[in-house]
């Protein structure tokens, strides 16, 4: 056990090194800097200055390994558009996405769960032709089209929900319903054809044989034996909401670190895009660790 | 008469492969109407461009965010107009034509990289089994909007450009179907007895595992299809996609943003048009997957004999 979690936190950490190398140096074919910070008629030694401030005038191989002893103290270098260290902005938002995260993640599992379980139970039933046909439109939406349809609607329209921004509890209703569409269907199909290999099995035939409820050989026998690959799809979920969800984080006004991945990225502010980089990979790589234990723990045939 | 001919004739008359495909087809209606909307969809990619490019690139500035359903200018206006007076019904057709070409570039593309490359992992028990797979971890964590930005910068952002920022990010999908697939088929005893036989290496690729693996990376590829094609809309969304004069639907429903509390139907039409490509799509791929499933094809079968 402790020989597996070690031997996969060392791969863990080879991808992260490979990751960081790879972004450092194609991050930096975006252009200079220097161009977009300073005004267009600035003198040349105010561009030399700026340049030497933020150490970009050194040859590249110098400034990465420049960037590599200063990582290995976990400092990461400062935001140039912030003016304050780098890893401090991107915490700030990552606070956020992970809140948003969670609070949808949450939601998305249970509803999932319940209706798709529901669905799988009478495979072909009124119900699940429904779920079915709905989780099919949720999983086909793209979220950009349907956070705008939902601003205008509910928004600009009825008034009941403020456009974008944070602060309140209703600021959160929209940018948590736009993000639960898209895995609700996807987790939905999945939970259903999980559960419909589970439903079929001998022990479930014993079960009703014994009289047990359907409450009960639902979601007591088969759910957790239909667990394990609902997990898979609930952790790539879990990824990608963890990488920040950029458009419904731009279109909402979402402080969150997929926003401000793709704009320090476009204001070539590199070292906080290494750094959200490195903090979101570092949680999807913890996760996905947690993940693996979690299997062995519903599935006592997996050993590590 | 022979007694073969006897019995067949007591069975039921076969049908000839195009009829059962039909009627496959028909059992399941979403998937029906869902085949005729993709069919659609590929006449205006065909012909959009060629009989309506003028029509959708004219500006109109007495048609300006012109309002849907409005027959009085013609029905080239039936969905209205956008912001320079254009008339948003040609430009959803022409816009179709972008549209399927990035997502369908970017699917053979990354298909046929990622399928080689997984073909040639799990069948290789050295080094490169294991050196394979690592690219597929490295692109997954590897941010695709980087990717984008820095193809935008680099190169000029075009149609073929935004293929293969695509095609890279999808390379991984095909890469770990296909690899996962030929670990499994590999150890079946028809492949060891292939090998027994003698046949070579190429043989047993091609002529036994490869249609075993096929059908399953079709059905991934139906879905990722649809994946792609909402990836391209987001990238253009954003703003690093496609870029104008050029128009997808994505684009289109971005350009429309601006005039959202004045003119919904600028960005409404475009976003309507993805939904109901990826649906059919989805809708398409679930078909497909029960129809090549000997173990599940009965179900289908049982809904046309009813049809009969």
């Amino acid at each position: 056990m402790n020989k597996f979690i070690l031997k996969r936190a060392l791969a863990s950490l080879v991808s992260l090194l490979f990751l960081v190398v790879a972004v450092f140096f194609l991050s930096r074919l975006t252009g200079d800097p220097t161009d977009l910070y300073l005004p267009v008629d600035a003198s040349l030694a105010s561009r030399e200055q700026f340049r030497k401030i933020h150490g970009l005038d050194q040859p590249l191989m110098v400034q990465f390994f420049n960037y590599v002893r200063d990582l290995a103290v976990l400092d990461f270098g400062e935001s140039i558009r912030r003016a304050r260290p780098a890893l401090d902005v991107v915490l700030e938002a990552f606070k956020w996405t992970l809140q948003l995260a969670l609070i949808t993640l949450f939601l998305v599992t249970l509803a999932a769960i319940i209706f798709g379980s529901l669905a799988a139970f009478r495979v072909g039933g009124m119900f699940d032709r429904f779920a079915t046909f709905f989780s099919l439109i949720g999983a086909s939406a793209p979220d950009f089209w349907l956070a705008i349809v939902a601003i205008v609607v509910f928004s600009v329209g009825l008034g009941w929900v403020p456009t974008s921004g944070t602060g309140t509890m209703m600021h959160w209703i929209l940018p948590v319903t736009i993000l639960f569409i898209r895995p609700f269907g996807l987790i939905l199909q999945v939970v259903r054809s999980s559960m419909i290999t589970a439903l079929s099995a001998a022990y479930i035939k014993t079960a009703r044989a014994k009289g047990a409820k359907a409450k009960s050989i639902i979601f007591i026998h088969a759910l957790r034996n239909a667990l394990l690959p609902i997990i898979t799809v609930i952790g790539d979920q879990a990824a990608g909401m963890l990488n920040g969800a950029v458009i419904v984080e731009t279109i909402f006004g979402f402080p969150g670190v997929g926003k401000l991945m793709i704009d320090s990225i476009l204001q070539r502010d590199f070292s906080v895009v290494l750094a959200s980089i490195m903090v979101t990979a570092f949680v999807i790589f913890l996760m996905n660790i947690l993940i693996d234990l979690l299997y062995a723990v519903l599935d006592p045939r997996i050993r590590y | 008469m022979s007694v073969s001919e006897n019995i067949s004739t007591i069975e039921t008359p076969k049908k000839g492969k195009i009829k059962t495909f039909f009627s496959l087809l028909w059992s399941d209606q979403f998937a029906f109407f869902a085949a005729v909307f993709l069919i659609l969809v590929l006449t205006s990619v065909i012909f959009g461009p060629m009989l309506l490019d003028y029509d959708a690139g004219r500006q109109n500035l007495r048609g300006r965010n012109a309002a849907p359903f409005d027959f009085t200018r013609g029905w080239m206006w039936f969905l209205g107009g956008d912001q320079l007076g254009r008339p948003l019904l040609a430009r959803v057709l022409v816009a179709a034509q972008n549209t399927i070409f990035v997502a369908g570039g970017a699917v053979m593309i990354s298909m046929t990289i990622g399928s080689v490359l997984g073909v040639i992992a799990g069948n290789s028990r050295g080094r490169l089994g294991q050196f394979i797979p690592r690219i597929a971890d490295v692109i997954m964590s590897f941010p695709s909007l980087l990717l984008a930005v820095i193809v935008l910068y680099m190169l000029e952002p075009s149609v073929s450009n935004i293929i293969i920022v695509l095609a890279i990010t999808r390379i991984p999908v095909y890469l770990r179907t296909a690899r996962a697939e030929i670990l499994e088929i590999r150890e079946r005893m028809f492949i060891q007895a292939a090998i027994v036989m003698g046949a070579s290496k190429f043989r047993i690729i091609f002529r036994h595992m490869m249609p075993m693996l096929l059908p399953t990376l079709l059905t991934v590829a139906t879905l990722d299809f649809a994946f792609v094609m909402l990836a391209e809309s987001s990238l253009s969304f954003l703003g690093i996609g496609i870029q104008p004069p050029d128009i997808t639907w994505g684009l289109m429903v971005s350009q429309g943003r601006p005039y959202l509390t004045t003119a919904w139907w600028l960005s409404f039409w475009p976003g309507l048009a993805i939904i109901f490509t990826t649906l059919s799509l989805n809708l398409i791929s679930n078909w497909i997957r029960i129809a090549l499933d000997p173990q599940q094809r009965w179900r289908l079968e049982i809904e046309s004999k009813k049809n009969d």
